[in-house]
């Protein structure tokens, strides 16, 4: 196999159809471009999950009665209360807040808004128990044991709050990757129709090359690698878009959440990940693509 | 070299058949005319051997080859060893003349070096040494067959096909073809050639194979077009 002869060849055929290279390249490139997004997407949900993970607290607020009287949780049942929740083996551990340091937190959290600092009183706040689990993921374990016990009034736990802010994210990710599979028809049928056109364009070379006794590699391996180049060269400005992406956009638009720890933001090393994945794909799809049509539409 | 044996071909498409029964033998080295009007199976028959076509019927041989029943992966070493003109020439027409007979052997894999070497000899041979760079466009019909020939010819084939070679040149330039592919006979090559041209094969007398409706109608070891026609 003459490497040069197959190479010259694939140059031939993508500047003879350059519209349709171009079109090719766009279509992959935006294709591969959402589907990385997507797989970022899934990688900052990762991180972010790892970031709230130990800071996902149940909270056990005491019924009215026991806030106003047991500021030290010395008495039955607040007592009672804490010494089961720390000999639990699911916790890890356990703080007391009473009414009045609830209602210092509350000002600290609002500080900007001293109007709504003005309007509260401590009576309006429970005293809690603050729990930390040993698994995270579990909080159920405190609501089914504790719920309704005398002295609780009610149990929350954050990762109500998160699982909707995770359902959000998740609805981004999914919402990319349909929109990427759909590009990714698009890419695969001008893909097939670009070789066709390649194939067609080049009937005669090829009519000459199967006359003189060329192996099937030789008449096809020029179609199939300009397939796979496009491939590539789309991948490589997904990838392209997708740092542009990431610089010009997540990190200006998110940059206040992930100071503040709120999200985990997407870094070079995600991205580095993710790439080689979307270079695979690219290959391996252009591939299979060029060689069906190949087999499908071409006499050989 | 080349053995028909009864071979029948029916396309799918008509109800006739367009090889009926056809058995023919060709010698190495023999030069063959292939004649009879058009539909009579000439081109099927060329078609056959190149295994364009397999028999329905029949077995067909090249060379070494049982072209009918050999594996697909197989076809393009049976293509090598088989050289092949059109009526069309066929040339490509964005590649200069050396580059024509180059990509014969660039597409089967020949070494540079060899592609080097053996160009410009095959060019000689078909008298078209010094046009190596003319691109197909600024030959003359005669000139661009040549190139034509010499690619069906510099990979050296047991046999070289020629389907009307003469067709779209004038009768000295068809003239001219002739001695060339003669000239090619004698190096060992066994040559058949499809052909209308009534006065090249009755100057050439060499066997006529004449088909008419699919069937052989003669077979003349040194024979002319046909009387009265």
């Amino acid at each position: 196999m003459r490497a040069s002869f197959v190479f010259s060849e694939v140059v031939t055929g993508l500047r003879r159809n350059i519209t349709m290279t171009i079109a090719m390249i766009i279509t992959t490139a935006i294709s591969l471009f959402l589907l990385g997004g997507g797989l970022l997407v899934v990688r900052m949900i990762d991180n972010t999950q790892e970031l709230y993970q130990d800071k996902v607290e149940v909270s056990v607020y005491l019924t009215n009665d026991v806030s106003a009287n047991d500021k030290g949780c010395t008495a039955d049942p607040c007592k009672g209360l804490r010494s089961s929740l720390e000999s639990d083996p699911a916790v890890e551990e356990v703080v007391f807040e009473n009414r009045d340091q609830a209602f210092e937190r509350f000002k600290r959290i609002f500080e900007a808004q001293p109007e709504l600092v003005k309007l509260a009183r401590p009576e309006a706040l429970p005293a809690s128990f603050r729990v930390k689990l040993v698994n995270p993921d579990r909080p159920e374990v405190i609501t089914q044991v504790y719920g309704g016990k005398a002295g609780i009034d009610t149990i929350t736990d954050q990762s109500e709050f998160l699982d909707r802010f995770f359902n959000a994210l998740n609805g981004v990710r999914n919402g990319t990757f349909f929109i990427a599979g759909i590009m990714a028809i698009a890419a695969l049928l001008l893909i097939s129709n670009t070789v066709q056109l390649s194939a067609f364009t080049r009937k005669t070379e090829v009519g000459i090359m199967r006359l003189v006794g060329a192996t099937r590699w030789y008449t096809q391996l020029p179609f199939l690698l300009e397939a796979v180049v496009t491939g590539v060269v789309g991948a490589l400005v997904a990838i392209g878009m997708l740092v542009m992406g990431k610089v010009a956009f997540a990190d200006d638009v998110l940059a206040d959440p992930i100071q503040a720890g709120v999200v985990k933001s997407v870094d070079a090393s995600d991205i580095a990940l993710v790439s080689p994945i979307l270079l695979l794909i690219a290959v391996v799809i252009s591939a299979i693509t060029g060689y069906v049509t190949l087999r499908l539409y071409v006499r050989t | 070299m080349i053995r028909l044996e009864q071979v029948s071909k029916v396309y799918k498409t008509s109800t006739r058949p367009a090889l009926e029964n056809v058995s023919v033998e060709i010698d190495k080295g023999e030069f063959v005319f292939l004649i009879g009007p058009s539909g009579s199976g000439k081109s099927t028959f060329l078609r056959l051997l190149l295994r364009e076509e397999v028999p329905s019927k029949g077995r067909v041989y090249v060379a070494n080859f049982d072209v009918a029943r050999m594996a697909r992966r197989r076809v393009p070493r049976l293509r090598q060893s088989i050289g092949c003109v059109f009526q069309d020439f066929r040339l490509l027409a964005n590649k200069t003349v050396a580059e024509n007979v180059a990509f014969a052997l660039e597409v089967i894999g020949k070494p540079r070096h060899t592609i080097k070497k053996v160009v410009p000899e095959v060019l000689e041979l078909v008298g078209l040494e010094g046009k190596a760079e003319r691109m197909p466009h600024e030959l003359s019909g005669g000139e661009q067959q040549r190139v034509a020939i010499a690619r069906a010819f510099v990979n050296r084939p047991l046999m070289l096909l020629a389907d009307e070679p003469t067709g779209n040149l004038d009768p000295d330039t068809s003239q001219d073809i002739m001695l060339l592919l003669e000239r090619i006979n004698r190096t060992g090559t066994t040559v058949l050639m499809a052909t209308h041209d009534h006065s090249i094969v009755d100057s050439m007398r060499r066997r006529v194979v004449e088909l008419d409706l699919g069937r052989v109608l003669r077979d003349d070891a040194r024979g002319v077009y046909g009387v009265g026609r």
